[in-house]
């Protein structure tokens, strides 16, 4: 059983563009800091849109805007869009938005202000916000697709 | 400083510039595709450890690129860094952070990837977008009110 399961996530595994999209991301973070000595978390840039401070919202606006004109512009130059699976209903996706939007704003960050630019300045606060939100969504995943199975479709 | 109205054009720019970087490396990395994420996050299931790739490429530029960075008085375009100065753990930190985590197990989607996952106009994902920002709102009012 183990040796299929091993089997499957060779199948899934793919380190190398995965790789490459990570230092993609790190250059991103990177760029931010040094020119505007800003951090590339994304739910504080949105986090700070949803109700803004004047002088704090011309650099955001442009971050996310990119943020959707890279894709965009992928999906252009190839022709067709890339991947994006739903893995849960239209209500149980609700619900998570409302929980990652009110989390990410109560805990200060999420997988790219603590998970990457946090962990990248050794801040001890986003090493173990990383953990906990790591662990929190592993056992998550664990009591809806193993113990609760269907329970999110 | 430089002449104001050209460093105020630039201090717009590198952040198109930085969303636009970060925006590619989440579709080519896979992680704009919620299956990848639940993927890594099933260790009961068929695991898929390409997340754990995608951050190893990115602190690998970040690590270095932040401790040189951070070297220097003040950033390019900017008077300052704007870094957290907070210190210590606290409820508010690790709830939240606990609070974050079921909604990333549930959907698959953190905040950059949802946006990112935009362009292909899927509805569940902008219905996630909306809920993500009216989160955000609630958590706000609630800070200010409670």
């Amino acid at each position: 059983m183990i040796y299929l399961r091993l089997g499957e996530a060779m199948a899934n595994f793919t380190p190398v563009s995965g790789f490459l999209g990570g230092v993609l991301i790190g250059f991103a973070a990177a760029l931010l800091l040094l020119a505007n000595g800003r951090i590339a978390g994304i739910s504080g840039i949105v986090g700070g849109l949803v109700l803004p401070k004047s002088g704090e919202t011309g650099w955001r606006v442009m971050f996310v805007i990119g943020l959707l004109a890279g894709p965009l512009a992928l999906i252009a130059a190839r022709g067709a869009p890339f991947p994006v699976e739903i893995m849960a209903p239209l209500p149980v996706m609700a619900v998570a938005g409302l929980l990652v939007g009110f989390g990410t704003r109560m805990g200060g960050g999420c997988t790219s202000g603590h998970g990457v630019c946090g962990i990248a300045r050794l801040s001890p606060r986003s090493i173990a916000a990383t953990l906990v939100f790591m662990f929190s969504a592993i056992v998550t995943v664990w009591l809806t697709r193993h113990v609760f199975g269907g329970l999110v479709g | 400083m430089a002449d104001p109205s050209r460093s105020s054009t630039a201090r717009l720019l590198t952040p198109l510039a930085a969303g636009i970087l970060f925006g590619l490396g989440l579709v080519i990395s896979g992680m704009v595709n919620p299956a990848k994420v639940i993927g890594f996050l099933d260790i009961a299931g068929a695991w898929d450890p390409t997340l754990a790739l995608v951050m190893t490429g990115a602190l690998a530029v970040a690590v270095p690129a932040f401790r040189t960075i951070l070297k220097r008085p003040s950033p390019v375009l900017e008077e300052s860094f704007s870094l957290s100065t907070r210190t210590g753990l606290d409820p508010r930190l690790l709830g939240g952070a606990v609070i974050f985590g079921v909604g990333w197990g549930l959907a698959g989607f953190c905040p950059g990837p949802a946006l990112s996952a935009l362009a292909t106009g899927s509805v569940p994902v902008l219905v996630f977008v909306l809920a993500m920002l009216g989160g955000a709102l609630a958590c706000r009012w609630l800070t200010e009110h409670a």
